[in-house]
């Protein structure tokens, strides 16, 4: 299978500190990539840099043969990203979320399929500031559902999660990974996922640091 | 465009959830502005004088006020970094932030400036050209402060720092919308003036996106 997405001699620096460096990963339709590592490693970083937040202070990445930063907008529509940060506003209801999220994207269709899919169907009239730290991860997740991408990009998705909504969460991820959905998540806990690729974030620690420290 | 639409809707159903806020800004202006009488003496001829630049002055800390909702809740929920990555172009966003925060300040300000102008015995001719000055510069204070809003994001004290920021760039705006009011009161042309404000809105609107 060819590759789709690959990054090639990534490094970032933050505050003046060098993250990582020579860091290169490649992806086929339908393969995730585990990110793991040590606190402050970079995963999220990298994360960022996938999602085109951040540049990398070398290297870049690319979408078959075209460099993401040449079509951002292209490269917005066919990725997910789900951060430490639940978006759910405290004052619309669930499914409203949900709704404006995937309007955005210009899919609404799935809202139905995907309410059942994290099992927020009931939750789908309450108002965002009733729901408990679990109950957001799962509305925020919902969005993966509601409007199709290929890829997702997840940071420490599972956390505040039950084990029955882990277990579905890796059910919907083996699911997007059959239709040729790829997948690239961070996390600590160990994820029952079919033969994922491991990126282990601390081998490409570097000592470079700038000169001066920025405060 | 339906997308925009989309994005003006939910942020003024999320205003309108939270009503409080707006009409809170109202009576800021409203109180600000009747303790003028108080501090300066009731006498209608004063108050006639110094009505075009109260109620100027009043307008844009009530609108100052309301700059930190533009864009810190969002940012703070995450929501702002994922509207970042969204498939339609940043300008997009920006702009229906804009609208919504002058729907939501600027025009509930406009609505009330009536009641006040009586309270402060202004001019009738005065009047319509404030109500006038009032639509073309409050949009403008809504670009300039969105700026203000983007920039002191993330920072310590940034209520106050967005003031400092943002207060001297609205200068301008007063100028000329107090200078074209008193030209209507003296019967002079106000044309001039409220053109220089409809070019101040047209120049920062690009500015500002």
């Amino acid at each position: 299978m060819s590759i789709q997405f690959s990054g090639t001699n990534l490094a970032c620096f933050r505050g003046g500190r060098s993250v990582f460096s020579k860091l290169s990963f490649n992806l086929e339709a339908g393969s995730a990539l585990l990110l793991t590592g040590s606190n402050g490693s970079g995963k999220s970083s990298l994360l960022r840099i996938m999602a085109g937040f951040l540049t990398p202070t070398t290297g870049s990445i690319k979408w078959h043969d075209g460099l993401i930063y040449d079509d951002p907008e292209a490269h917005y529509q066919r990725l997910h990203f789900v951060s430490h940060h639940d978006p759910i506003k405290p004052v619309l209801t669930v499914r409203e979320n949900i709704e404006f999220w995937a309007n955005l994207r210009g899919t609404a269709d799935n809202l139905h399929h995907a309410l059942k899919a994290f099992d927020v169907t009931k939750l789908s009239n309450i108002p965002g500031r009733f729901l408990s730290a679990g109950q957001k991860r799962r509305v925020n997740l919902t969005r993966l559902i509601a409007s199709p991408a290929k890829l997702w990009l997840l940071d420490e998705p599972t956390i505040m999660l039950d084990s029955s909504t882990v277990k579905r969460f890796e059910e919907l991820v083996e699911q997007h990974r059959e239709n040729g959905g790829m997948i690239v998540v961070s996390s600590h806990t160990v994820l029952g996922l079919n033969g994922p690729e491991i990126l282990k974030l601390d081998d490409f620690r570097s000592e470079e640091n700038l000169d001066e420290p920025i405060y | 465009m339906n997308r925009f639409i989309n994005i003006i809707r939910h942020e003024l159903k999320l205003i309108l959830r939270q009503g409080m806020d707006c009409i809170m800004i109202v009576m800021f202006f409203i109180i600000v502005i009747t303790l003028f009488p108080f501090g300066v003496g009731s006498e209608p001829k004063m108050l006639a004088k110094i009505s075009a630049g109260v109620i100027w002055v009043a307008a844009l800390l009530a609108s100052t006020l309301s700059l930190d909702r533009i864009y810190h809740p969002d940012f703070e929920d995450g929501s702002l970094e994922l509207l970042c990555i969204q498939p339609l172009a940043i300008e997009l966003i920006v702009t229906a932030k804009v609208t919504t925060h002058w729907l939501s300040t600027g025009l509930p300000l406009i609505l009330a400036a009536p009641c006040l102008v009586l309270l402060l015995d202004m001019d009738k001719d005065g009047f319509l050209v404030l109500i006038l000055s009032l639509f073309i510069g409050t949009p403008t204070l809504s670009l300039i402060g969105s700026i203000g809003a983007a920039l002191t994001l993330g920072a310590r004290r940034s209520g106050v720092l967005l003031s400092l920021l943002i207060l001297p760039l609205y200068i301008p705006i007063l100028i000329f919308g107090i200078s074209a009011i008193d030209a209507a009161i003296f019967d002079l042309t106000w044309r001039a003036p409220i053109l220089m404000q409809s070019g101040l809105l047209i120049g920062t609107l690009p500015l500002s996106l």
